[in-house]
């Protein structure tokens, strides 16, 4: 329950700060928004019509009020509701990131699980230097790399757009590559942490197989760190996808943003940062009540 | 009176580093037998670890280049060669030419001044900022703890790509404004990790000495605790320099960090974009230059957290 106060207190002060900061640019946004050869009077009426000439608490808690209820705004240069905008748009954000998500954790984890269980062997190194490539590498070299390659060269999937589900392919893989890097290194040191514990040794003394030891008592144990590590990765996958859908062309909430920047269009950018970091916030606090649901160790202090 | 005794107390410190083969009681408290001089400590790590030494030759070698760049190449950054557009790899122009017939090669020396600094500067502003404040919040407690982890964690929960556009649409783009930006978004995380350093350094015997003795909080602050900090800093310093690289490429690939006709390596990707299909390597040479130089941070610093601080490991 505290968190749960703390969380939303957290993005009450971040919908403040976003806010501000977007205010604070120079300059009477419906001016840029008319061009040069606005009349004041046009200028001055729209500003009004906007709520703009409101002081700005006032505008704030107009704001807040709004977007409690799924209220936005009206985007400045598409004309359309931004919460109609962000839906649509949040639908392939969404899909993007699930497959992104699943490619990382069947990928990073098979990784670091092979690698832990021969540790030192050259499949370890193999993949821990495949791993440390995969989070050197920029989102968008990937992304290009992926483009050029299998789509452009190969022609075996779209190049972009999201037409079918081939085309999700290679931004998801794109997208899920960082992580997949993250994951499997985190992997491999938490199994290898775990097998040193005192209850393999006596789950190995009791007879249990290989493989017993390893699913039973090691993978399990290994989860807590992993999901801490999920919540962050969210926050990375919100990033990056910001890079994905623009060298693919997805109109996602990334993309969005970008677009909103472009053209100045303070409610969209306003929209859309502040409902990806909602959901990054949300998603911290489902790792935490999950954390409490696998570690009973962690309950007392809820 | 009592300062006379914390100066007596420091000097006696000083001279038994100095001369840690003397046996004493204070010795053994302060737990000199495992310092280690820097050079000392270096030759450990790169024994330990070959890929950091490689890579810190690399990380060198790019500086060089980064300062030597005129004497380098015989092309300026900005001459233009109409007839050499788009140019393949070739003798003349090694790594071909672009859209205006300019060296990429060239444009790739000149551009590592400013991913270097990008990578540099506003880490270490942010690692200053973030030490300061979370020393501050750990060790004085109370409301200055509440307001500024309150505000670390604001910063830290937004999605970090999306901070950094926010804050470049209200700065506007530019070198200087990618300084700031990236120094306003990563002092959290410092500010985090200093702060539990503090709590942690604030129970030690030789805090509360220090403190019993009367020194200033002031004092102790700057002479005891942040000290202490310094290994765990400088590990987070190497490991922040690459992240820092990679959000200044990604910002300036989306049109928003540093502006034409500067030349950053993010940059030169995001131009050589529209040119992915007949001169790929416009795009994917400066791409291999930020993977090269992230790649080279990232060793050294998992090869200094071995040496300096090996409880960082697991995070």
């Amino acid at each position: 329950m505290k968190r749960i106060v703390q969380a939303l207190l957290v993005l009450l002060l971040v919908s403040l700060m976003l806010f501000v900061m977007l205010r604070i640019v120079p300059g009477n946004p419906v001016a840029v928004l008319m061009g040069e050869h606005a009349n004041q009077a046009t200028i001055d009426r729209l500003t009004a019509e906007l709520g703009l000439d409101q002081p700005i608490h006032v505008q704030f808690f107009r704001y807040l009020s709004g977007a409690v209820r799924g209220d936005f705004g009206t985007s400045y240069s598409l004309g359309k509701p931004v919460s109609e905008l962000m839906g649509t748009a949040f639908v392939n954000t969404l899909l993007l990131s699930l497959a992104a998500a699943l490619f990382a954790w069947i990928t990073g984890g098979l990784c670091g699980l092979l690698a832990a269980i021969r540790k030192n062997s050259i499949p370890d190194r193999l993949f821990m230097g495949f791993s440390l490539l995969g989070i050197s590498m920029p989102v968008f070299m990937v992304a290009m790399i992926l483009q050029y390659v299998f789509a452009y060269w190969l022609h075996w999937v779209p190049i972009s757009g999201t037409a079918d589900w081939r085309s999700f392919i290679l931004p998801a893989v794109a997208l899920g590559w960082n992580s997949a890097g993250s994951i499997a290194r985190l992997v491999r040191s938490a199994l290898l942490d775990t097998l040193e514990e005192d209850y393999i040794d006596t789950a190995r003394a009791k007879g249990l197989g290989k493989s017993g030891v390893l699913f039973r008592h090691a993978l399990r144990n290994t989860m807590l760190p992993t999901v801490t590590m999920m919540a962050l990765q969210l926050s990375a996958l919100l990033s990056g996808a910001v890079i994905t859908e623009t060298v693919f062309s997805i109109n996602g909430i990334g993309r969005l943003a970008v677009q909103a920047i472009t053209a100045r269009d303070i409610p969209l950018l306003q929209g859309t940062v502040l409902f990806s970091t909602a959901i990054v916030i949300f998603g911290n606090l489902v790792a935490d009540f999950l954390y409490t649901v696998l570690d009973p160790r962690t309950r007392k202090e809820a | 009176m009592l300062r006379k005794k914390e100066k007596q107390i420091v000097s006696d410190f000083e001279h038994r580093k100095a001369d840690p083969a003397g046996p004493s009681e204070i010795s053994e408290a302060y737990d000199l037998g495992e310092a280690e001089t820097f050079g000392k400590l270096m030759l450990r790590m790169f024994r330990e670890n070959k890929l950091s030494a490689v890579s810190l030759l690399v990380i060198l070698l790019m500086i060089l280049c980064t300062i030597l760049a005129p004497v380098l190449t015989p092309y300026g950054e900005t001459d233009m060669d109409l007839l050499n557009r788009l140019q393949p790899p070739s003798g003349d122009h090694w790594l071909g030419t672009d859209e205006g017939g300019r060296d990429v090669l060239t444009r790739l020396l000149y551009g590592s001044r400013v991913s270097l600094m990008v990578g540099i500067v506003p880490t270490l502003l942010s690692m200053v900022l973030g030490a300061l404040l979370g020393v501050m919040a750990g060790y004085f407690g109370k409301w200055t703890d509440t307001v500024i982890m309150r505000l670390a964690d604001i910063v830290l929960a937004f999605p970090s790509m999306l901070l950094a556009m926010v804050i470049m649409y209200t700065l506007g783009g530019g070198l200087f404004n990618v300084f700031l930006t990236l120094t306003l978004m990563n002092w959290g995380s410092v500010a985090r990790i200093a702060r539990s350093e503090t709590l942690r350094l604030k129970k030690s015997e030789f805090v509360e000495a220090a403190r019993s003795i009367g020194v200033s909080k002031w004092k102790i602050i700057f002479r005891h605790i942040l000290p202490n900090c310094l290994p765990t800093l400088i590990v987070l310093f190497t490991l922040n320099v690459p992240a820092a690289i990679l959000t200044e490429s990604s910002l300036s690939f989306l049109g928003l960090g540093i502006q034409p006709p500067g030349a950053s390596w993010g940059l030169m990707v995001n131009m050589g974009r529209q040119f992915l299909y007949n001169a790929p390597w416009l795009s994917f040479v400066p791409s291999a230059a930020i993977m090269v130089a992230v790649l080279s941070f990232n060793f050294l610093g998992d090869g200094l957290r071995d040496v300096l601080d090996p409880r960082l490991r697991k995070q």
